[in-house]
């Protein structure tokens, strides 16, 4: 059986952005996110991002499935996948247009 | 392009205690969004402040949710509501079946200068969150429609004022929702609602409230039983506040699920609930200070006088071609005044987004109602807008702008008129979307000769078991459910939100995101088929029940 893979997400406090995590910072597409291969290793970040809500930066961290597909990595849930890309009736507003509060 | 001269409507305005109170309100807010950037505030500390000031973390963005008081809005206000998307938002926004109009790309620091614009206006985004009291919501046709006993908004008005304080009401064991109507033909459901008050007439031909406490939507749906018959019209806050303390007394705190009145009212049974109710009435009463002085309800029923309508006007509607005639044989109701009618705009053109309204939109539909509304418009729990009071001989006009607008669809109550929720396009909660499949279901009926030959067809989409979307009260419901992250929608036939409110039937198990629309559709087929005359879907789902419906709906998926 393959290995669950996982990505880390916030929300920008400032702005409420969806964030992904990469390395020690956070970025704002998921393509450019981190991808943990094991449970350990997105764990890890997760306790890491947790510490660091003090700096009210960015708010309620959680780790969520992602697959491969093509080559690309996407989440395995359709919720993940809107929050990635933004409403799906609305294709010209969220971050499938380029968009972002920032 | 029409000449604005902004009119002031006959509303409720802010006295200086309310203007003082929402302004003191924005500074304070203003404080914890500074406090929590800061980090004096932790997270935990300030969302249930932030929810107290209507916003919400959604999936994209910060969602801000501004009340609309029982859905009447001037253009002035409806003007700043436009402004507000252009400035701080994506230059759109999406009215919600509790009449409220809702933001979805906020930012947490620009909610401070948004609650301060719409101070200016008399607009606040208090009591759209939290276990309070919240908003409450009347008939769209207030003041206007024909078959009204009298103008449910001064009521509401009193309840607000009585609600907004209350010491005793801001932690309730949950959320609280209120509706009032005030004409026999129910359009606010107010069944489905915690507390609602229908003003009646009784033998002798006086007017005073009847009470209803216990309907809901969410997890267990259920519709309203009477709790008071005739309630005198002085006492109605000493009987509202008799209900809301047994309910606060016994509530259920220790389960969100069943913290609802609704719940309550069930456990104890509405006889019981009645006998408790009326030994605090009893006891309010003697002491006598929530009586409500004539003086007082007049006081605020002025401020919603009957605007001054033209007198000697035609009845006549005007002749304006085939495309007008069909729009005023489903978006005109009744008015009360000689001469003048109710124009629905439906935000439903097949294809649009059910609620949403570009500012550009709301921008001219201000310029409709200075022109043509006394400067008013009504936002409906059907999530759609209204002009109450216009002229016959002036419909050509405006149907001729809503045309320009793309609102100009001749759907009001047809089955392309869907309901529906923000769902998994934008809400946290949501287990699937529902907007897009509002969207596929009248796109799939847009035929409109074959709108009209349906007839009368709610249909109400929820992404959730929340309800919303009033699934339980479609004529077909659709409920949103998620199998291991894909999306499925159950279907449930025969409810009702109206004065025969009923709660639907589910039919079995849910289709895919493919599926639905067609499965709506078969079902639509079997109505057709079977309907006798003069039947509405409901009618005849209630006559013939639903194996013939189910049968049909599951034809080719199993094939
Ligand atoms: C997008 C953010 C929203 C969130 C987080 C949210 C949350 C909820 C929750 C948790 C409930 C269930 C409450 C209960 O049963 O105790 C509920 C019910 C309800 N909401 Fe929403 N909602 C949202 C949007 C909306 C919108 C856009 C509307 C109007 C279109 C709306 C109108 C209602 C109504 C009418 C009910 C059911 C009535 C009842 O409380 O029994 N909500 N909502
Ligand atoms: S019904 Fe569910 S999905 Fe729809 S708005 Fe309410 S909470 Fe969100």
């Amino acid at each position: 059986m393959a290995q669950t893979i996982q990505m880390l997400t916030a929300n920008r406090l400032k702005t409420g952005d969806v964030l992904y995590r990469h390395v020690s910072g956070w970025v704002l597409m998921l393509a450019d996110g981190e991808v943990y291969l094991d449970a350990a290793a997105a764990d890890a970040a997760l306790a890491a991002a947790q510490a660091e809500t003090v700096q009210n930066d960015f708010v309620a961290p959680y780790l969520f499935e992602v697959r491969e597909s093509a080559g690309r990595i996407v989440p395995v849930k359709e919720r993940e996948i809107i929050r990635a890309a933004g409403p799906t009736v609305h294709p010209h507003t969220g971050k499938q247009a380029g968009q972002y509060n920032a | 392009m029409l000449n604005p001269r902004q009119v002031e409507p006959n509303m409720y305005r802010y006295d200086e205690f309310d203007s003082k109170f929402v302004h003191e309100r924005v500074t304070q807010f203003a404080g914890q969004v500074e406090r929590r950037l800061t980090g004096e505030l932790t997270e935990d500390q300030f969302k249930p402040l932030r929810l107290m000031n209507g916003l919400y973390l959604q999936l994209h963005a910060y969602m801000l949710r501004v009340a609309v008081p029982y859905g009447t809005l001037s253009s002035k206000q409806l003007r700043r509501l436009a402004h507000i998307a252009r400035t701080y938002d994506k230059n759109f926004g999406h009215f919600t079946t509790r009449q409220n109009i809702q933001y979805n790309w906020i930012k947490l620091v620009d909610v401070p200068a948004i609650l301060r614009e719409l101070a200016e206006v008399e607009m606040h985004a208090i009591q759209t969150s939290g276990n309070c009291i919240r908003n409450v919501t009347a008939d769209q046709f207030a003041g206007a429609a024909a078959d009204e006993i009298e103008d449910p908004r001064p009521l509401a008005e009193i309840i607000r004022q009585w609600s907004s304080l209350h010491p005793e009401f801001l932690f309730l064991p949950r959320k609280f929702k209120i509706a009032v109507g005030g004409s026999p033909n129910d359009r606010a459901a107010l069944l489905y609602h915690d507390m609602a008050v229908e003003i009646v007439r009784n033998k002798e031909g006086r007017t005073g409230y009847k009470v209803l406490v216990g309907g809901g939507m969410g997890r267990t749906p259920y519709i309203a039983q009477v709790i008071g018959e005739f309630v005198e019209k002085d006492d109605i806050l000493a009987f509202m506040e008799a209900v809301m303390r047994v309910y606060n007394e016994q509530g259920r705190r220790d389960n969100i699920y069943k913290a609802r009145i609704k719940i309550l009212t069930n456990a104890l049974g509405i006889e019981e609930m009645r006998r408790q109710v009326n030994i605090e009435f009893a006891e309010i009463k003697k002491v006598g200070t929530l009586q409500l002085p004539q003086a007082e309800l007049d006081r605020i029923t002025a401020y919603f006088a009957v605007p001054a309508f033209e007198t000697g006007l035609s009845d006549a509607m005007p002749d304006a071609g085939p495309d007008f005639a069909n729009w005023v044989r489903t978006n005109i109701t009744a008015h009360k005044a000689p001469g003048y009618a109710i124009a629905t705009i439906t935000l439903k053109t097949p294809g649009q987004v059910p609620g949403d309204a570009t500012s550009e939109q709301m921008d001219i539909i201000a310029d409709l109602m200075d022109e043509f509304s006394v400067g008013e418009v009504r936002v409906t729990h059907e999530q759609n807008l209204v002009l109450p009071h216009v002229r016959n001989k002036d419909l050509p006009a405006i149907f001729a702008k809503l045309k320009e607008l793309d609102f100009a669809s001749p759907n009001a109550g047809l089955i392309t008129d869907i309901i529906a929720c923000p769902g998994l396009d934008y809400c946290d909660l949501a287990n699937a979307r529902s907007i897009p499949i509002a969207q596929k279901i009248a796109l799939k009926f847009e035929d409109l000769d074959r709108q009209h030959k349906i007839g009368e067809l709610k249909i109400k989409i929820s992404g959730c078991i929340n309800a919303c979307g009033h699934h339980h009260a479609g004529h077909i419901g659709i409920l949103g459910v998620d199998k291991k992250g894909v999306e499925f929608y159950q279907l449930l036939l025969g409810g009702s939100g109206a004065e025969d409110a009923s709660i639907g039937d589910i039919m079995g198990p849910g289709f895919t995101e493919h599926e639905i629309a067609g499965a709506v559709e078969r079902v639509v087929e079997v109505y057709l088929a079977q309907r006798n005359d003069g039947e509405r879907f409901l009618d005849t789902y209630r006559r013939i029940g639903m194996e013939k419906f189910k049968a049909a709906a599951y034809e080719t998926v199993a094939a």
